[in-house]
Order: structure tokens, then sequence, then C-alpha cells
């Protein structure tokens, strides 16, 4: 058994007046191997603690948070590489509901807006579209996203313009399709993101990139999205 | 007291997993106002963790007809399956995996462009006479795929979707007709009545009744609770399928597709065991059936580790390249959850529970049945259930591998047209009764008055380990018996939780305690159903009705005479109803039951 400390930002709008980092310890046996084990022990101890989690394997992407600075899925994040200490905050940039979950409306709003299906207006053969494994290696590293929005609320672009800026996970999908051999819409898809905002945000500060718990590589589909859209301008 | 605020739709679904999605596309291109009520945002669900892939006789790999895929199923679920549903799933497969991919599923793909499939447990070619590649896989991640791109075409749909609202009751009628639910929405802590000319569940399976499981946290059986506490009974509820290779000490899933992809099972003498039990499929014979073989091999004292409590699962000889194309999800597993590099050493895995076989009574149209005039299955009006809530039944006493995902797609878009038919034929909702939603507001107020109990979660982890110790891959009578009383104890104890939170803003410890109540219903309908059956089928194995493959009254100890029926589960009651198995297929030969060797 080892006691682990915790700081923990606390917020229940319906009895707090201001957030605040509540410092939390709990005794741990060796058998919580992520954090997210260690945070459903802190919760037994005080059931108003509030996090999101569902899969626990790194798949559904609830459990997204701010583990020591950096974004992360609590599902994922082993405990012995973590300091003794450690500090979790909701994921920056996002409106919080309580403790540790943020309202994620903007973020899903973004993605909705890059169109996130397949459009192909011709009608459908009787059995698969054909598709050739190297055309179907393009999609590798863009359809694994789980949405758990580590990449954009780690992105000081999307902090700054949330309303106006798809932000990483939204143009990593945006490519996704835009590559699909099977999906006719490039035009217009590049059309919808041929705007100061939309996409030219980007800085290339490659946070997305940095903090994906996936290993997926946001900033590189967004420069080839810019890449696309330089080679129809000239 | 003024009725709960109500909210109006033609249809509401309690759930967004592949099931629920594949129904609310047919109905929201229908120009149907449908509600889809979620506990989480719907690619969180829990298909999104479904790795291997989905079972259909395509045939792009090698010959292969939805005759094979029907026999494999019948024999897979131990004759329990119904076979006009099981008939109607593998001709249907085809055609909705086709859809799949118009919708724009990446599936991983041949030399010549078509699907790639790969083998799976139980799938053969030509009856049983060697294993065939029939599993249509997107690398291993093919749940996830599948979710997201359902996710995709609603959203292009306009679908509307009320995230993290938690359904807690069905409302019925003085006729027994259901005409809406109640819900609570998770972020303002407020109760609302959802009046619907037609409800749906599909609230996948209950996974967390057992203390190690490869499902998610959310996967708390609401929806048999909910048909439970309303009258309707749970069928085949003692059937729940342990999967071969769970991760030791983690319960993390590690796909099937392992050994379709040619991974081995080995014991502490590096022995391939399998042979030795499946002499035709090894490694890929059905699941019920390996867990047993790997059980049998641990009791043996053939496990492997300090503790000889474990089997290895042997992947080094796929090459690292197969490893990072076909199974990358599987290598991170490897990496996160057990320290292993699986391209070079074996990897500990258990049998871990994994899928419920039985649930809410369903036919092939996904409209809820129940015993009625004499007539097993009368369907209920209003009702419908489909995906791993339900027990149309397709996968009877044992499950086969890739047939989970088939399932959802299959029943999910048939009820999603038949819903349309019946929308067609009721122009009007039938109204609410007086009472609708009181059950609700009762059940949330004692929780909101309770003082002093305990925390849900506590009850809930005792009757987790109840579950595990009393309702395994290995049963004694003795064991059930314990266990029935066990439970029914835990029932008491569950009326005692505590709220010791009673914020309103995004309660989880609210939540947590609403599902202990579903927990419950579904712990029971399992011990009850399981200690009553006495004989081996499928996954349900009892030591004292084992017998050999030879017994000329009861091979393998299925007893066919007396057992070759479904059971129906009674909550108000307690108690145990049957009914038969529907052995007439729509339109071939029935297969008549026979010693399952493999």
């Amino acid at each position: 058994m080892s006691k682990r400390s915790f700081q923990i930002y606390r917020y229940d709008p319906d009895k707090d007046t201001r957030p605040q980092m509540q410092t939390m310890q709990v005794e741990l046996d060796g058998s919580e191997r992520m954090l997210l084990d260690a945070l459903i022990k802190l919760k037994a101890q005080d059931p108003s603690l509030s996090f999101r989690r569902s899969c626990r394997e790194g798949v559904c992407g609830s459990d997204a948070m701010n583990i020591n600075g950096k974004n992360g899925l609590a599902c994922l994040t082993n405990m012995r590489t973590l300091p003794d200490t450690v500090v979790l905050k909701p994921l920056p940039g996002l409106p919080v509901i309580r403790d540790l979950i943020v309202d994620m409306t903007q973020f899903f709003k973004q993605y909705h807006s890059i169109k996130p299906y397949l459009i192909n207006d011709e009608p459908p053969p009787e059995k698969e579209r054909l598709q050739s494994p190297e055309e179907r290696e393009e999609l590798n590293g863009l359809y694994e996203c789980i949405l758990c929005a580590s990449c954009s609320t780690a992105c000081p672009s999307f902090w700054w313009n949330p309303d106006k800026y798809v932000g990483p996970a939204g143009l990593l999908q945006a490519y996704r399709f835009i590559v699909d051999s099977r999906d006719q819409a490039t035009s217009e898809r590049l059309d919808n993101l041929e705007d100061p905002y939309r996409l030219f945000r980007c800085r290339s500060i490659l946070n997305c990139t940095d903090v994906c718990p996936k290993g997926l590589n946001p900033a590189k589909a967004i420069s080839k999205i810019k890449e696309l859209m330089v080679r129809r301008g000239v | 007291m003024a009725k709960l605020p109500t909210r109006k739709f033609d249809v509401v679904i309690v759930g967004a997993g592949g099931s629920g999605m594949q129904a609310s596309l047919r109905l929201s291109q229908a120009g149907l106002n449908v509600a889809v009520l979620t506990k989480v945002f719907p690619t969180r669900s829990h298909t999104v963790a479904a790795q291997g892939g989905i079972g259909a006789s395509l045939g792009n790999m090698s010959e292969d007809n939805w005759h094979y895929h029907f026999y494999d199923t019948v024999k897979g679920g131990d004759w329990l399956g119904d076979q006009d549903a099981i008939e109607f799933m593998c001709r249907e497969a085809p055609k909705v995996v086709y859809e799949l991919e118009h919708f724009g599923m990446p599936f991983d793909r041949n030399a010549d462009g078509t699907i790639y499939q790969r083998p799976f447990g139980g799938h053969t070619a030509n009856y049983g006479e060697k294993p065939v590649q029939r599993a249509c896989a997107a690398a291993d991640r093919t749940g996830h795929a599948m979710l997201h791109t359902l996710y995709q075409r609603n959203v292009a749909a306009r679908t509307q979707f009320f995230v993290e609202w938690m359904a807690l009751d069905l409302i019925r009628d003085a006729e027994g007709d259901v005409v809406g639910v109640t819900a609570l929405e998770m972020e303002t802590g407020e109760l609302y009545i959802f009046h619907a000319k037609t409800t749906m569940l599909a609230t996948g399976g209950a996974g967390r009744i057992y203390a190690a499981s490869t499902n998610a946290y959310i996967n708390t059986g609401d929806g048999l609770g909910m048909a439970a506490r309303a009258g309707i009974p749970l069928q085949d509820m003692e059937f729940w399928q342990f999967h071969p290779t769970g991760v030791h000490n983690a319960g993390v899933l590690l796909t099937e597709g392992c050994r379709g992809e040619g991974a081995i099972l080995r014991n502490a003498d590096g022995e391939r065991f399998m042979e030795r039990y499946a002499p035709t499929l090894k490694d890929l014979a059905p699941r019920d059936f390996v867990s047993r073989c790997m059980d049998q091999e641990i009791k043996e004292g053939r496990g492997c580790g300090p503790n000889k409590d474990y089997i290895n699962l042997d992947m080094t000889h796929l090459g690292a390249d197969t490893i990072h194309k076909r199974l990358p999800s599987v290598f991170e597993i490897g990496h996160n959850f057990a320290n292993v590099d699986i391209t070079k050493e074996p990897i500990p895995v258990v049998p871990t529970l994994h899928y419920q076989m039985g649930g809410v009574p369903a036919n092939m149209h996904g409209q809820v049945v129940v015993p009625k005039n004499g007539d097993p299955n009368t369907p209920v009006n209003g009702l419908y259930a489909v995906g791993e809530c339900s027990a149309v039944s397709v996968h009877g006493a044992n499950r086969l591998g890739t047939n989970s995902l088939l399932d959802l797609l299959v029943f999910g878009r048939a009820a999603g047209y038949h819903i349309i038919e019946f929308a067609k034929q009721n122009a009007h909702h039938k109204p609410l009764p007086a009472d609708a939603g009181e059950r609700t507001r009762a059940r949330v107020a004692e929780l909101d008055a309770s003082t002093g109990g305990e925390y849900a979660q506590a009850v809930a982890n005792d009757l987790r380990r109840s579950m595990q110790h009393h309702a395994g891959v290995f049963r004694t009578q003795k064991m059930m018996d314990e266990g029935v009383h066990e439970i029914a104890a835990l029932r008491e104890r569950a009326k005692g939780i505590t709220l010791a939170d009673k914020s309103k803003i995004f309660n989880t410890a609210r939540v947590e305690a609403l599902e202990v109540e579903n927990l419950v219903e579904v712990a029971q309908a399992t011990m009850v159903s399981a200690a009553a059956r006495k004989e081996c089928r499928g996954a349900h194995t009892v030591e004292d009705y084992e017998r050999g493959a030879d017994d000329p009254e009861f091979p393998l100890g299925r007893n066919d005479r007396d057992w070759l029926k479904h059971t129906l589960w009674d909550s108000a009651t307690n108690s145990l109803s049957y009914k038969p198995v529907r052995m007439q297929p729509l339109t071939v030969e029935s297969i008549p039951p026979k010693v399952r060797t493999f």
C-alpha cells in the first residue's frame, strides 16, 4: 500500500461560488495500473468527485483531462509515469460543467461543420465499392480518431477562436474524407475550409500531435489540406 | 402533483450504439420525428470496442455462402437459437455489410479492391469441414470504424440525439402498450417524460454484473432493468459468454482475430493444447468451447506463470509486419495493459466475461414479444428491442464471434423499417396514463432523501464478486443455489443505497445508484435462470451434468429432451417459465440437434 496525493479541480455550480483546487489522498495497493483506476478509488471515498469514463481501454474517448499540465486519457495514463503529486484539471478552453467534466458542444459543432460523412452521389454498386489497399492505406492515421478532444483543447488557436477555427480534431476528419478515394466532394470540402479562420488559424504549434493519446498526427493532416488548397490555387 | 415535463416524438430510441443508430438512421431518413437518448456521446457507446469483424458470407477470400453461415450459427449456439431468425440474419448479412461500405466504412482491402475477410472462431466452409474467412474487418478496430460510420450517417440525416440523458422507466398504459419512457437529463438533474408512438430499447449488454469483464463501465443493463420493472420477462439470461482471451488481471479484450490471423494458445508446457480438444478447428473452435478447454488446462495444473493461473497467447510467429498491419490495437493493448511486446513474447490471457446471449425477448422485426393467451410470442404494442439487450434469439446458448456486429446491423435496420410501417398505420399517439412518470419520480425522490446507507458501488462490487464466483465458466448446482440466495440478499441490500452527493448538476453518483437497480434485475435473472437449467448447453456448463461426447442419452451433457427451450424470468414474481425454440427456418430444412464437436 502506498498513499498518493492528488490536486483536483473541483467545481459544483449547485453549491460552489467558484472553482478551487482540492488536495485528495488515496491508498493504492498496486492493482491500480492506470490513473482511471485511482480516480475510481478516489470516487469511492468521495462520491461527489465527477468525471466521465466508459471503456477504460482508450477507444471511447470519454476520460480526456488535463494531467499534470498535459491533455491525455486517464485510462491510458500509467500511474508509474506520474509524479508523486498528480494534478488534474478539466480540458482547457471549454466551459466546465462540473469538476473534470467539460461542455463539449463547441468541439462537436466544429466536427459536424466539416460534413463528417462520405459524399458520393453515384448510385452504389450491388456489392462493395472497390478500393485498392494503397488507397485504403491513405486513411490510416486518420479514421482512428476517438473524438476525445485532447488535441483541440491543447491548441492555442482553438482557445482563441473555438467558434471560428475548426481545430485539429475536425480538420483531421476533414482530411480523412478528402483523401478517401470513394469521396467525391473534395472541392466542396476545400471551399468549406477556405477562410481566414477555419483552416488557416493553424499556426503549426503542434500541441495537437504532441498530446494525441492515439498517436495520430493532426498537424500533418492540416498541412496536407493547406497544400491541396495552395495547389488548386495555382 | 404536476406531471413531469413532457416531450413528444414519433419514436424514442434508448441507446446510440450500433443497433440504435442503424434504426435511427432509417427513421430520420423516412422523415419521422425520432429522439435518441444516450448516457454517453454516441461514438462512446460500447460498440466502439468491438475489434475483430462482421460476419458475412461475401466469399471474397474463398467459396462461402449463407447456408454455411446459417449452419455454423445454429451449431455454435448449441441449438438454442431460433432458426427462422438465424436464417434471416445470415441471408441479410452481405446486404448490410455492402451498405455499410457504401456509407463510408473503412474496411481493409484485398489486392482486387474487395473487402478483406479474416478467419474467426466457429466459422467454417461446407458445414464444418474447414475454417473459412468470413469476418469483414477494419484492422482490429472494426467496431470503432462501424460506430463512427453510423454516427456520421446520422449526422448527415440530422438525427436528434439527447446526449447524456439516462432513460429510467418504460411507461405502459392500462392495455399494456408502451407509450414512452422517463429520462434523466444528467447535466441538470431534471426528469422528463418522452411520449412516443414507438419506444425502442437498444441499450447493449449488462456485462458489468461480473467482476472481471471486457465490458465498459456503462454496460449496466439499463434496458433490461427497465423491461423487467415493467413486467416484461427476460429471456435466456443464464447464457453469458466468456471470451477466451481477456488480458490476465486487466479484463481488456484481445480479439479472436488474433487467432484468426494465426495466434496460438499454449499451456505451461508450451503445448498447443487446442489440437487435443478440437482437431479440426483447433484454436478457432467457438468461444464457449475454447474457454472451457483453457480452464480445464489451468485446473489440471498446466496454467502458466508463478501461480499457474493463465494461458499464453502466442503471436510471435506472425511477424511484426502482420501484427502492425492487422492487429495494431492488440499491439498497443499488450504494451499498455500487460507490459508485453506481442511481436516478441506471448501475452497472458484468461477467459473473461464478454457477452450476454439472453435479453429482452424480440422477434426478427425487433418487436418485443411476451406470452399472452397461449401464444408465447405476442408482440407488445409500441415496444422494440435490438442489439445485445435483446434475445431474438440468433445467438442461442453461445454467440459466434463477428455475429454481434452483424446482429446490430441486421436487426437495427429491420426494426427501423418495421417501425416506419407501423408509423404509417398509426397517425396518433396513445394518451399517457394519469400516473405516467410517478414511479420514476418516487425512485429518484427516495434516493434524494436517503441517509446513512451504503455507496452504490459498494453494493455493486459485492454483486459482481458474487456473480463471478457463482455463475462463472464452470458452474456447479451447489454454487448456483448459493448464488440465488446471495443475489436475493443483495437485492434487499440495494434498497439501502444512499446518495451522499445530492447535487443536481451532472451527478454521476446518482447515475451509478440508478444503474445498480438495473444490475440487480439482470443478476437475479441470471442466477435464478442458471440454477434452474439442469443440463450443459453452450456457455452454461454445470459440472453436475457433464457427460462424454459418446453418451447415448445426453452427449456432452446437453439434454434436448427436457431443456431444448427458452427460459423466461419474471421480475415481480422472481419465477421462471419456458417457451419452445423455433426450430423451423424460413425457407430451408431445419438443422436437427447433433453432438457438438469441432
